[in-house]
């Protein structure tokens, strides 16, 4: 028994671990792994993440169980403090002694804090671990919650790590500063114009950018009040996170005379072995061609040779050539650069893409003779990052006309790339996990696989960064196409069909229910996937409410009420047009005070009260029913809002009465359910207060009538509604909106909105207009007529359930007991309640 | 918090001391979950009339530590009865309260017995 000790539990010793286990003769080794910070290895390269949901275990890459399946030793809160390579053994700051027959050094890097005076002061933080965070946090947490005005934090370095820290200040709530030697932002991956896209673009999202500033002092007593540039030229900060760029962490080699770099970093060869060839080192500590590579890509590779040389057959080596391409998304902003991202002239010729008004930059470098992509650039836009990456990784030819790289090839319109299966098999697809082209369609075509999720479980393909999913997506479709497969969107692997399909399925054979619909078209038993998917369907057949097929609803929709993050639900109840006499605004209240919920305006004119527990929901609502109120489907993926303007009733530009429109369309669809959340929106003048361009469907009112827009959406990818039809009356608006709504119902797929749907539209918003307006399948009139039978057959779902004994049996915590969640925990949030933050 | 979670162990039906009567068969929603109290544990119960059988597990979602399972919609991946929780979609075997997308986080699962149209689960405690 071999006994091999890992010195750091960062994301490249863990990989060790995890490339360790799948040897066959791992057995015949005992690992021990010593990382000093308290838990086992976490996902580095997504810290920022932990800003928003504060989930250590989120980023964790395994957990302690995970080591202790694999007969892995991990001693964490436990720092190596010397080497003895006469005696083989390692000791720690409890003087507890280990002995090794290889050691492995993947003590990675610590950031590196540039020696400036004041540097000690009380508010300046770096950025590298879980606990860095959360003192920064902390601190943050006390300046802020103190202060009225804008507070302000500055970050020491403009890199990559820089910038995410930047972000990661700006959303804990200051007015972030980004303070940089250089002058330009990431300076090792862009150049001067990239980086003045990048900055244009950030400064757009209020981050403040200081170039060629070197800091010669932080101001303040003992807490931190300012930087100091120069003798007149500072700024006032209370808070600084550093992020100047890393050090490796090579203390460990000097306790027992490695060689090393002038600059620091342990000197390894091609085998990751150091001037001691039973001790290796690889990630951000191992110098490897005179160079410290500071991403993970490399670190994995590195650990993987390692582990073949200890375990394996020993034939893997570090390749000398190592690719530093990158693509990342910086607040919100796509990065990319790839093989010489510096084109000197010598070399080759640049073509270079910029466009200001699009925050775009694009640049290719194309060797002298045409025919070879070197490297490049892409700022805001990095969808076309993969295919470039793997032209310049495995020399691909590149058009003769080497522009339409990045503009696109003329005439044509279509992509100047053949397709994925053109791409070399040797070509590494996914760097994080080293998956070639080769190994996934290897899969496919011997049988082992025929669907994307097997590939992701057997390659780990798309598990890292993920940047490599659309291509990975596409090599499995492309693939499986190759072969004569069908490639074909299915719900789930209960319903081998689509929703449009099984919409037609269900219509046709007169299907009852659920139950009857798997039993007919499916197998199995159902998942939480095609159960909510069929009872939209059920709803937009035969206007049934959530009431009828409770077992299939999703939660939201089984309680008619939105859960929360607590278990608690929420309640909106239907306020047309957001038009509300002062009597139920005043009964509102009285309900949401009786049971201590909090109230917030929603962004749907809306009023929403939160915190109610499952029992109270039916004693609220039959408040509210009592009042006049009826249900606002705010839980349902179902019509939502109508939103309006004040429009001519009270506005002196106003050409319409869009309230009195809004409210009729919203009374009209209340009740509809539908692939996805409909939300509409009416505006009384073209100065457009009711924001209808971002809705499903959208009324502007202009002279002689409505223009309608149709398939826009906020959201995460906001879409403006696109222009429909001009001009029209009230009643040729509903006609065409029936036949519209009714159209997408029938034919989006589950959970995709009209925008999307449109998107996908083969023929996209011509066709749509010849369907609806001009009838070209002829079927309008009875899109019309299905979409009035749905209309009157609309019952409020919370009259119905309030008024049914038997409905109301699901309002309740336990079955056996009329206890409530004692597991609730409220505090107070100014002047109201909110849950307990989750840990 | 870790307290709360501690105190779930799956119970297998041969170590069982106290079989606990929760309701009859009828209190229950076929195909879907309901939430029974049993001194301080709060346990989700499932009549999965598709499969002819019954499930109980923890209600606690130890993902967020939130009582929200017995809301969640249940169902099968090849074969295996599952709940996929309320809050964010994580599936675990009723089975054996594994979580289907391998990563560590389990529940526990407590074995149901049906007496003369009663629902009975059974604990060591």
């Amino acid at each position: 028994m071999k006994k091999i000790v890992v010195v750091g539990n960062g994301m490249v010793g863990y990989k060790f671990c995890e490339k360790f286990v799948s040897q066959t003769n791992s057995k015949s080794f005992k690992i021990t792994v010593f990382g000093e910070e308290p838990r086992p290895a976490y996902d580095r390269v997504h810290l920022s993440e932990y800003f928003e949901n504060q989930d250590a275990k989120a980023l964790e890459m395994a957990s302690r169980a995970w080591y202790e399946e694999h007969g892995i030793e991990l001693i964490t809160n436990e720092r190596i403090t010397h080497i003895h390579r006469s005696s083989k053994k390692v000791s720690t700051t409890k003087d507890l002694h280990y002995k090794y027959d290889y050691l492995v050094l993947a003590t990675g890097s610590s950031p590196f804090v540039p020696n400036i005076p004041g540097i000690e002061k009380k508010g300046v933080f770096v950025y590298r671990t879980i606990e860095d965070l959360e003192a920064t946090l902390a601190y943050a947490k006390k300046i802020i919650g103190k202060s009225k005005k804008a507070v302000k934090a500055a970050v020491l370095g403009g890199g990559l790590l820089g910038l995410e820290a930047a972000k990661a200040v700006m959303d804990m709530g200051f007015e972030p500063h980004v303070v940089e030697f250089a002058s330009k932002l990431m300076p090792r991956q862009l150049d001067t114009r990239a980086s003045k896209v990048l900055q244009e673009k950030i400064e757009s999202l209020g981050i403040h950018v200081h170039l060629s500033k070197a800091t010669n002092k932080i101001l303040g007593n003992d807490v931190i009040t300012g930087m100091e540039f120069g003798e007149y030229d500072k700024i006032d900060v209370e808070m600084l996170v550093v992020s100047a760029g890393i050090r490796p962490r090579d203390e460990l080699a000097k306790t027992c005379d490695l060689k090393m770099g002038v600059r620091g970093g342990i000197i390894v060869n091609n085998r990751m072995q150091t001037s001691d060839p039973e001790i290796y080192a690889i990630g951000e500590v191992a110098l490897y061609n005179n160079m410290i590579y500071g991403l993970v890509a490399p670190g994995y590779d590195m650990a993987g040779v390692a582990v073949d040389q200890i375990v394996g057959d020993s034939k893997e080596r570090m390749s000398s050539a190592i690719d530093m391409s990158t693509k990342l998304k910086l607040i919100g902003v796509d990065v990319a650069s790839y093989g010489e991202p510096f084109m000197p002239v010598e070399k080759g010729y640049s073509i270079i893409y910029e466009n200001k008004t699009k925050n775009l930059y694009k640049r290719i470098n194309i060797s002298h003779d045409g025919k070879k992509l070197l490297g490049g650039i892409l700022v805001g836009d990095a969808s076309d990052y993969n295919m470039f990456h793997q032209i310049y990784l495995n020399g691909l030819p590149i058009p003769e006309d080497a522009e339409e790289l990045i503009l696109g090839s003329r005439g044509e319109g279509g992509s100047s790339f053949g397709s994925v299966l053109d791409i070399p098999d040797a070509a590494q697809v996914c760097s994080c996990e080293s998956v070639t082209k080769g190994d996934i369609c290897c899969l496919i075509n011997e049988g082992d696989c025929d669907n994307l999720g097997d590939v992701i479980a057997k390659t780990k393909a798309t598990t890292g960064c993920g940047g490599c999913k659309p291509m990975v997506v596409d090599l499995v479709n492309e693939t499986l196409k190759s072969q004569g497969k069908e490639v074909k969107e299915t719900l789930c692997e209960h319903f081998s069909f689509n929703r449009q399909e099984l919409f037609d399925l269900i219509k046709i054979n007169k299907v009852k229910d659920y139950d009857e619909a798997l039993n007919l078209f499916g197998e199995g038993d159902g998942c939480e996937v095609c159960k909510p998917a069929l009872a939209s369907i059920f709803a937009t057949i035969t206007m049934e409410t959530p009431n009828k097929q409770v077992a299939i609803q999703d939660t939201n929709d089984r309680f008619l009420a939105n859960i929360q993050r607590n278990g608690t639900y929420s309640v909106v109840p239907r306020i047309a047009g957001g038009e509300i006499t002062p009597d139920k605004l005043i009964v509102i209240g009285q309900v949401a005070k009786k049971y201590d919920l909090y109230t917030k305006v929603t962004g749907g004119q809306r009023i929403d009260l939160f915190g109610a527990q499952l029992h109270e929901l039916p004693l609220i609502w039959k408040e509210l029913i009592d009042a006049g109120f009826e249900s606002g489907h705010a839980y349902g993926k179902s019509l939502r809002t109508v939103k309006s303007c004040v429009g001519s009733t009270w506005c002196r530009y106003g050409m319409h009465e869009s309230v009195t429109f809004a409210i009729e369309i919203e009374d009209r669809y209340k009740g509809l359910r539908s692939p996805h959340k409909l939300k509409g929106g009416v505006s009384g003048c073209i100065r457009e207060c009711a924001e209808a361009r971002g809705k499903d469907f959208g009324l502007i009112a202009v002279d002689g009538g409505w223009n309608l827009y149709v398939c826009g959406n906020g959201g995460a990818t906001p879409k403006h509604a696109v222009l429909f039809a001009e001009q029209l009356d009230d009643e040729t608006v509903v006609k065409y909106l029936d036949r519209f709504l009714m159209f997408y119902i029938r034919t989006a797929g589950p959970l995709v909105r009209t925008a999307p749907w449109l998107d996908k539209l083969e023929g996209g918003i011509e066709y749509l207009k010849q369907v609806v307006i001009e009838d070209s399948l002829g079927i309008a009139e009875e899109l019309e007529e299905e979409m009035k039978g749905l209309i009157n057959k609309y019952e409020c779902e919370w009259k119905q359930a309030i008024e049914n004994p038997e409905m109301m049996k699901r309002f309740k915590h336990f079955v056996n007991s009329d206890d409530t969640d004692d597991n609730l925990v409220f505090v107070p949030m100014r002047d109201q309640k909110m849950p307990k933050a989750w840990n | 918090m870790q307290n709360i979670i501690e105190q779930y162990k799956s119970v297998s039906e041969v170590n069982v001391t106290t079989w606990f009567e929760v309701g009859e068969v009828s209190d229950f929603p076929k195909n879907s979950g309901a939430c029974i109290k049993y001194k301080t544990k709060q346990i989700a119960v499932y009549n999965f009339a598709r499969k002819n059988s019954w499930y109980a597990c923890q209600n606690l979602c130890p993902h967020k530590m939130e009582m929200v399972l017995s809301l969640g919609m249940i169902g099968d991946k090849d074969g295996v009865a599952k709940v996929a929780c309320p809050m964010h979609k994580k599936n675990f075997s009723l089975k054996d309260g594994s979580n289907l997308a391998g990563d560590d986080l389990k529940i526990a699962v407590y074995p149901v017995k049906i007496k003369d149209g009663n629902v009975y689960i059974g604990f060591e405690d």
